[in-house]
């Protein structure tokens, strides 16, 4: 017996789905056209499962700000902020992102999933509990891990069932960080933040909210979630991404709590990796001004959400509950939502094909994340290729009945 | 305070019904590989665990819980505080 054995049903899984003659898991986007379109096995194809929500991949002034930095600042910064100091640019973009959110401190982090990492094992340590939402990103459980806190999950957004073990905990309920999304990636539904707020203060535990498919999107500003509620002096910290709205790469922690800014310096996912490079740092600050000055692409996101949504549910799909940026047709069976993702494909559109464990209750997806840059023409061509494709729609799920999840990451 | 001894039948009342027709649990059952249950059956039986004794099973404990007696001896732990 080998190291390697263990990925032998790795490889059985794979030639499984070879067999369908495409794995849905290695697509090459062989030439990217725009933020909605792009050349896949020789197809142009309309994307619609990339989370490039604001469709700022391509705006000029990014563009022009990640080139500008390249030529002024290198292609990279070769180490660690710890270590090899911070670029101006990287002190730039904390400011630029603490004061979008009127929090006086904020890290940047190398990617999304290092802010989850860096953010929650530096806050939550041994001695210490998390709560987390059942559905949360495999990042969350990553960082929750990292810091060898003691990790309990309560069940998908169900208040009542957070109360409970809040109340189990006993005293230990204010060494507790309640870790909570605002859009939930995979059916797209969102946290009801007000009540969990209110159960937060009664028990004196901490909240932290991950607005990575919220920013952008959410709140009069496009704060997100917190924002939207209403709640935000109430949230003790916000983690978030600028590779899905903002169309850049890289992550970030923001809080009002002084003692925030020293997280820093006892981050592993902080100090011991290279720091954001100059060009996607540009890039990111330029998309930052533009969500603050251009709030029309948030409308025209909505505006194409709901036609989007209208469309699907006209075509017999159960969707995920709310309409929004994030929708999740239920497909019945594994190998109806194989043959349907290839079907899509081949008809020149792509969405995600989302299979347990990756789901919550064991839900087969196709996953699609609406763009504002997608055009009316393009939501059409979507909704005329799933009402084309032969599908039944589960009568098993309620969607807005979540039950506890089968993520066993 | 609640022993094992009486924890262990409670615990075969709250899995019975995760049981195929006469199969007979023991202590040493083990809960995936003799029980069958998938993944979402799992977390059906441990939330219905945890409401039976009004505790929070932590996920970092998982891993060590394979038999009937593991999780008995998880409740029992849990339940002395």
């Amino acid at each position: 017996m080998s190291l390697f054995d263990k990925f032998l049903p790795i490889q059985e899984a794979r030639n499984e789905l070879l067999k369908s003659g495409v794995n849905p898991f290695h697509i090459t986007v062989d030439k990217i056209l725009s933020p909605t379109e792009a050349i896949i096995n020789g197809r142009t194809t309309i994307l619609v499962g990339t989370n490039n929500y604001l469709g700022l991949t391509f705006h000029p002034d990014a563009i022009l700000a990640g080139q500008q930095a390249l030529a002024l600042e290198g292609t990279g910064t070769t180490g660690s902020r710890m270590a090899n100091g911070s670029f101006a640019s990287h002190r730039e973009l904390e400011k630029a992102i603490a004061e979008f959110y009127g929090a006086p401190y904020a890290i940047v982090f190398s990617t999304g999933y290092q802010a989850n990492l860096g953010v929650l094992s530096a806050l939550a340590g041994a001695g210490d509990t998390i709560l987390m939402d059942g559905d949360s990103h495999a990042s969350i459980y990553d960082g929750c891990r990292l810091g060898g806190a003691e990790i309990i999950r309560f069940k998908h957004n169900d208040v009542a069932d957070l109360e409970k073990r809040l109340r189990r905990l006993g005293d230990r309920s204010q060494r507790t960080l309640i870790v909570v999304e605002g859009i939930y990636s995979m059916l797209g539904d969102r946290a009801p933040l007000a009540e969990i707020v209110e159960v937060k203060k009664k028990y004196g535990a901490t909240l932290i909210v991950d607005e990575a498919h919220s920013l952008g999107i959410l709140g009069q500003h496009g704060r997100g979630l917190a924002e939207e509620t209403g709640v935000e002096q109430d949230v003790d910290c916000i983690v978030g991404t600028f590779s899905k709205s903002l169309g850049s790469t890289g992550g970030f922690g923001i809080s009002s709590h002084p003692e925030f800014e020293l997280i820093r310096y006892a981050s592993r996912p902080y100090i011991f990796t290279a720091s954001p490079c100059p060009s996607v740092v540009a890039s990111t600050r330029a998309t930052i001004r533009i969500i603050q000055t251009h709030p029309e692409l948030r409308q025209q996101l909505w505006t194409n959400s709901q036609h989007l949504y209208e469309g699907l549910i006209k075509s017999g799909y159960t969707l995920g509950a709310e309409v929004g940026p994030i929708m999740a047709a239920m497909i019945p069976t594994r190998e109806l939502a194989l043959a349907m993702w290839q079907q899509l494909l081949e008809n020149g559109i792509y969405v995600n094909l989302m299979i347990p464990p990756a789901t919550p209750n064991g839900e087969c997806l196709l996953r699609l994340s609406v763009s504002a840059a997608h055009t009316k023409k393009q939501i059409e061509k979507i909704i005329s290729a799933f009402a084309e494709l032969p599908h039944t729609t589960p009568t098993h799920s309620n969607p807005a009945q979540v039950q506890p999840d089968a993520i066993l990451n | 305070m609640i022993s094992y001894a009486e924890i262990l039948p409670q615990l075969f009342d709250t899995l019975k019904p995760f049981t195929k027709e006469n199969f007979r649990l023991k202590e040493q059952t083990e809960l995936v590989a003799e029980l069958g249950l998938d993944s979402l059956q799992v977390m059906q039986v441990l939330l219905k665990i945890e409401d039976h004794f009004d505790i929070s099973i932590p996920l970092n404990n998982l891993p060590k819980i394979r038999t009937v007696k593991d999780l008995g001896e998880e409740i029992e732990k849990l339940l002395k505080g």
